[in-house]
């Protein structure tokens, strides 16, 4: 245990908090989301260049080619957010099909593809979920049918993120309807703007759309568009599943998210006195803080088992179950704490922060059960952390049994 | 930048882990708790010999010279075998606070093994009605309670205000009350002392002093607890592996499964800040207070789950005697209330950060 940087640290530190000392006026705002903004792009464009975006892509492919090291990689994760500038893009383009194609992509469709998903021009969405495929991912039936030099392309898609701005979707579709359930799976790259495909929004209870559902009728795409073999389909996405428990994201979100309800119960007050003056808020507010210490240092461990390559083990497999708990916690207490005020949302008069709280503890929601809900988490902790056997399949899916 | 255990840290952990695995097996344990001392007195010669009591005691007095993460190591090997020893007061609080007072006189005569110190913090923490001491010239009158360590004590080092004090366990006008707790395993008494001869520990930083005592036993309790709970966590698993119902084992079905899954996803980050905690009181002084607060609160609330779940998992048998998984149970219930129940404790941490007057 030691948790001093050497110097080769410190110096990378002072580095990343020099460029951005230098770049600042460059960056969009914080919470600029907006996708293929001017601005953004061109702040892509000056990250990739020094290194802070798509680090340790390959030279070729327009990364910045640097040695994967988990340390300098929380170090600009660490000085973003203490100058609160945004980091590079991120999304499931960049997140999950980049490392794919990197691994199982062909040389052309790496040509076509990275370049162009690391600048941030070309936007993905994700074609995994279905109607009747949700924690049964292999359960797709999104099927695709060849037809001269083409694959063609029905069924439907949902919780589609990005779908409305996408460019493209990699997507899993069923190929080979005769074989078993999982080998009968291919992994195919859709052009977004083919005839055939609709994107509907999907209204949350949030009162965004941030997903959507996606339906194909008679979409053809050209041959080449798989990434893997005809059948391999799910041995492609999971390996992109991988990338994506991969992304930790920032270690000190929470605590930022913590440090900012403390920041309301001292200025908001009733009958005079402070919110942080009711000990039964601040008992809440300081238990939360004990778990938010206990997510961060397992953070913090989990940066070393990375750096010097190690199995994550129980340390990594918890960390989406928890984490997403602890945010919708967090964002529990911040609204029990304002009382009435804590109901007020969108443009109310009074509404505190825009309703952020709220909005938080309705998507948060959301995020437990996305992504692998807290359900199929729990199976894998205990499966492959406990070492517990999975629940036996009935003989006959369905069957009652005496 | 390493967050984790070093080689020479694993090595100690195996090696006392390894060591007590044996020596405090669970049929001792019970020998000990139905009053047959020799297990007691047979772990403290045993971790003598591995020369663990003295972690924390400085090099110039013969001691490791280690930090309170080391420390927590040990303990944590502890609370796992629910093993009795005065660890915590003793070699733990008791030499933290001697080595941060400078007194090499005591320190010395507790590491020859001639002094071994019980500890009263309590009223340090906060006193009831009737309890606290006070000194008049060299004597001491009046109630210490909760006082730790009694196992092996023949001294006790106490506090008055911000004073810390040591009275001679056989000394005149020393009354000792057997306090009798959930927890077997270990000893708790009141003592009432009346005109007590006391030896003021050297230095004039007693009120430090009390601190860093407090916050070493809060972040070693934290450690027993983490050790405690790993092993219920460990006891559940396996019996639900071993106990069939409806033809299959029950670990198969996923309500004992997800049961499980949520012991170890709240218990496994605890590690991580217990490992912190202790680290911090060594090499991160400004986040000592408040990461041995809250470290003892959580551990406090993880432990209890762990403690529930993992007996419910047992079903009938963990409610019995026969299985002996109350031990752990009570450890950890203990823990909990030992030098502040976690409201209590979380309140100081609000206090420390200036979120209330």
């Amino acid at each position: 245990m030691d948790l001093n940087l050497t110097q080769e640290y410190v110096n990378f530190r002072a580095e990343v908090a020099a460029f951005l000392q230098a770049h600042k006026d460059a960056a969009p705002h914080q919470n600029d989301r907006s996708v293929r903004s001017e601005k953004r792009l061109a702040w892509q464009k000056i990250l990739l260049a020094h290194g802070y975006a798509a680090r340790t892509h390959p030279k070729q492919y327009g990364g910045f080619g640097a040695e994967p090291d988990a340390l300098k990689a929380r170090i600009i994760a660490e000085e973003f957010s203490r100058a609160k500038l945004p980091g590079g893009i991120s999304g499931q383009g960049i997140n999950m099909l980049v490392p794919t194609l990197l691994e199982l992509g062909t040389d052309e469709q790496k040509e076509k593809y990275i370049k162009p998903t690391l600048a941030g021009e070309m936007v993905w969405c994700q074609g995994y979920s279905e109607p009747g495929a949700g924690s049964d991912l292999a359960a797709v039936k999104t099927s695709a049918v060849v037809d001269g030099d083409d694959w063609v392309i029905n069924g439907q898609k949902i919780w589609t993120s990005t779908a409305q701005f996408a460019d493209m979707m990699f997507c899993l579709v069923r190929t080979e309807p005769e074989a078993k359930k999982h080998q009968g799976i291919s992994y195919i790259l859709i052009d977004m703007k083919t005839p055939g495909i609709e994107v509907r929004p999907l209204m949350t209870m949030t009162g965004f759309a941030e997903f959507n559902e996606v339906f194909f009728t008679d979409v053809r795409v050209p041959v080449h568009s798989m990434v893997g073999k005809r059948g391999e389909g799910w041995m492609v996405a999971n390996a992109t599943l991988t990338h994506e428990r991969g992304m930790l994201g920032d270690p000190d979100a929470a605590l930022s998210r913590l440090n900012a309800i403390a920041d309301i119960m001292k200025q908001e007050h009733v009958d005079g006195r402070s919110l942080m003056d009711n000990q039964v808020y601040r008992d809440r507010l300081v238990q939360l803080q004990g778990e938010t210490y206990a997510m961060k240092m397992n953070g913090m461990r989990l940066t070393t088992l990375s750096t010097q390559k190690k199995s994550s083990g129980m340390a990594g497999l918890l960390v989406k179950l928890q984490g997403c708990e602890l945010n919708h916690q967090m964002a529990e207490l911040a609204i029990d704490v304002m009382g009435e005020y804590g109901m007020l949302y969108e443009d109310s008069p009074f509404v505190r922060d825009r309703g952020m709280w709220q909005t938080h503890y309705m998507f948060d929601l959301g995020l437990i059960i996305g992504g692998g809900s807290a359900q199929i988490q729990k199976n894998i902790i205990s499966e492959r952390g406990l070492g517990m056997p999975r629940e036996p399949k009935p003989a006959q899916a369905g069957a009652k049994t005496n | 930048m390493h967050f984790g255990l070093n080689e020479d840290q694993t090595m100690l952990q195996d090696s006392v882990g390894r060591y007590l695995e044996g020596a405090s097996e669970l049929a001792l344990v019970r020998g000990f708790v139905d009053g047959d001392p020799t297990l007691a007195a047979d772990l403290q010669t045993g971790l003598m010999e591995l020369g663990v009591p003295f972690v924390l005691m400085p090099a110039e007095q013969g001691g490791l010279g280690m930090g309170v993460l080391e420390a927590a190591l040990i303990q944590e090997a502890l609370g796992r075998n629910v093993s009795p020893s005065p660890f915590t007061a003793a070699y733990g609080m008791a030499v933290m606070a001697l080595r941060t007072c400078g007194d090499s006189e005591w320190l010395g005569r507790v590491a020859s093994g001639e002094v071994v110190l019980g500890v009263g913090a309590t009223e340090a923490i906060g006193a009831r009605e009737g309890a606290g001491l006070t000194l008049s010239g060299d004597k001491v009158s009046g109630r210490a309670s909760f006082v730790m360590g009694g196992e092996a004590a023949t001294h006790f080092l106490l506090t008055t205000g911000d004073q810390l004090l040591i009275v001679e366990r056989a000394s005149a006008g020393v009354q000792e009350v057997a306090l009798t707790t959930i927890d077997k395993t270990r000893h708790a008494m009141n003592l009432d002392l009346e005109g007590a001869t006391a030896h003021l520990v050297a230095g004039n930083n007693h009120g430090e002093a009390q601190s860093k005592m407090i916050d070493t036993g809060r972040v070693l309790l934290a450690a027993d607890t983490l050790g405690a709970a790993s092993r219920m966590l460990e006891k559940a698993v396996d019996y639900s592996k071993d106990r069939e119902q409806f033809n299959r084992p029950i670990a198969s079905f996923q309500a004992v499964k997800h049961m499980c899954a949520e012991m170890a996803a709240k218990l496994e980050p605890c590690r991580s800040l217990v490992w912190y905690a202790a680290y911090a009181q060594d090499h991160v002084p400004e986040e000592a207070g408040l990461t041995s607060r809250l470290a003892k609160a959580h551990l406090s609330e993880v432990g209890k789950f762990v403690a529930r779940t993992a007996t419910e998992v047992h079903g009938g048998m963990g409610f019995t005697d026969l299985l002996g998984l109350h031990y752990w149970f009570k450890r950890i219930g203990a823990n909990r209330q030992w030098l502040g129940g976690p409201q209590a404790v979380r309140e100081e941490a609000a206090k420390l950060q200036g979120w209330v007057a």
